[in-house]
């Protein structure tokens, strides 16, 4: 490796970790955590069977998991202005994320939910509590430790889906690398440089995800399948 | 103190329930018989309002109830008086032994925490279980499970407790420690309806026994005239075909647990054909 490229990579990594704590970390916090309200209600109205509501939830799903991300992004940052409608990019990819990672989030819980037999609601029930009581407390916590590898597993997709928003002009990570690879030529050494840093925040996820599977084990009492 | 008229219940088009009437005096135990797909779990599911009715009354403690348009809220009310114990336990997976038993009392009653845990750790000392409050349902056997969902059942105070075949999800070993726990709520003069299998069982600790079939209760009468004195044709077989298999397994003198089963209903009416039984209504 020559001097120029080892230069130009130590000064583009701590510019482009940076850049990825301060935009593709919260880009991805934020979309993500609406996501999961978003999912929690679509699959909630699925679950509970909301008359009308539910016909809205599923062609919703139908229409997010039908059309390519980077397509909705476009849509709605290049598209909605023609309908005088003008988001800012970094709200608007915000918006395109949790609209779609929903989508898929309200699948996953909806199977986590319907996952949990029948009849711990039915217990529910002869104890006393209502519906929303033998959801809150005893139906969604053991669908969450369900749902959570899955959903560990989309917030992680999330985490490298956000470099789309590269396209409407939010400087994420992936912007700034490719920036610096525009200046300097080095496309290989700088895309293998943000590569490797994408790989590092995933890696911090996984670690954590397992942190957060053993202990939703604990507070199940649940034992796992180890051969 | 519980009656119960005119009971309907068809599923999937097929009625399962013929008009069914039972009434119960407060301190009775009620044993339900009859042949496997004979209605019993579904009249005991009716009757806790865990499937709607198609049509019927029940009355308890004097208010009456029609089944099929009961709202949620007198639902609600009515199953502050009636505990219901499941024939696979359905103990809350994510709560420890303890915490099922005061789920209901604190959330449903709006009991203070200490309160609860009071009267749970009561609860599980009268089933012999008060070491395990702290277990997890997936770290007990079922026999214990099945006696922490008697203590959860028993400790909001229920003027009757329904049981759903209570001991034909366990292994013949697990049985016994559960009937004693029902043995001793009897004797404590609680109020039940039992649907069981265990004939022995039902003979030593009822009061008065309901015999079903195909969705009627053809009798309903104390138990020493429903072993010693019934003439109903129906019973007779019924009864004469468990002492056959009776009979039969004592001769068998190399597996012992095969009483056991006969007791149930004999093997081929044991365990599975009830699980069967459960998918299938799903």
């Amino acid at each position: 490796m020559n001097q120029r490229l080892a230069d130009i990579l130590l000064e583009s990594f701590p510019r482009i970790f940076t850049q990825g704590l301060l935009m593709t970390i919260p880009l991805t916090v934020l979309s993500f955590a609406l996501a999961l309200v978003i999912a929690m209600l679509c699959a909630m109205i699925q679950i509970a069977n909301v008359k009308g509501l539910r016909q809205a939830v599923r062609f919703y799903i139908w229409l997010i998991r039908g059309t390519p991300l980077l397509v909705q992004l476009y849509l709605v940052y290049f598209g909605l202005p023609d309908l005088g409608i003008v988001l800012p990019a970094f709200p608007c990819a915000v918006l395109v994320f949790a609209l779609n990672e929903g989508a898929y989030c309200a699948e996953t819980m909806r199977a986590a939910i319907e996952s949990v037999p029948k009849g711990q609601l039915e217990a529910g029930y002869c104890v006393g509590m209502s519906y929303f009581q033998t959801m809150r407390r005893i139906i969604l916590p053991q669908a969450f430790r369900t749902a959570f590898p899955p959903l560990s597993n989309s917030l992680i997709s999330m985490i490298k889906d956000t470099s789309l928003a590269a396209n409407i002009t939010v400087a994420e990570m992936f912007m700034t690398a490719q920036r610096v690879a525009g200046r300097t030529y080095e496309h290989l050494a700088l895309y293998a440089e943000v590569a490797v840093i994408y790989l590092i925040f995933c890696t911090v996820i996984t670690r954590l995800q397992a942190f957060g599977e053993k202990r939703l084990a604990r507070m199940n009492g649940g034992d796992v399948i180890r051969a | 103190m519980l009656e119960l008229t005119g009971l309907h219940k068809s599923i999937g088009g097929n009625e399962i329930l013929h008009g069914v009437n039972l009434n119960i005096r407060k301190g009775e135990v009620l044993a339900v018989l009859g042949p496997s797909g004979s209605g019993k779990t579904t009249l005991l599911r009716c009757l806790n309002f865990l499937e709607k009715a198609d049509s019927g009354s029940v009355t308890l403690l004097g208010s009456t109830l029609d089944m099929h348009t009961a709202s949620r809220r007198e639902i609600a009310d009515y199953r502050k008086h009636t505990a219901f114990v499941f024939q696979n336990f359905n103990l809350f997976a994510n709560k420890t032994a303890l915490h099922n038993v005061t789920e209901g009392l604190i959330v449903a009653r709006k009991m203070p925490k200490a309160e609860a845990e009071a009267i749970g750790m009561k609860a599980l000392k009268r089933v012999g279980l008060a070491n395990k409050a702290d277990s997890y349902p997936s770290q007990l056997s079922g026999g214990q499970q099945q006696r922490v969902a008697i203590a959860r059942a028993i400790a909001a105070e229920p003027d009757v407790i329904m049981l759903d075949e209570p001991t034909s999800a366990l292994d013949p070993e697990l049985i016994g420690e559960v009937l004693n726990v029902i043995r001793q709520l009897a004797e404590d003069g609680m109020t039940m309806i039992i649907v069981t299998h265990e004939i022995t069982f039902a003979r030593s600790v009822a009061t008065d026994i309901l015999f079903m079939d195909g969705g009627r209760a053809l009798v309903q009468t104390d138990t020493k005239n429903f072993f010693e004195k019934n003439d109903n044709k129906r019973v007779r077989e019924f009864l004469s075909s468990l002492n056959e298999r009776m009979f039969l397994n004592e001769n068998d003198e190399s597996n012992k647990k095969n009483i056991s089963h006969a007791h149930r209903g004999g093997p081929s009416h044991g365990k599975r054909s009830g699980m069967r039984k459960k998918r299938r209504r799903k």
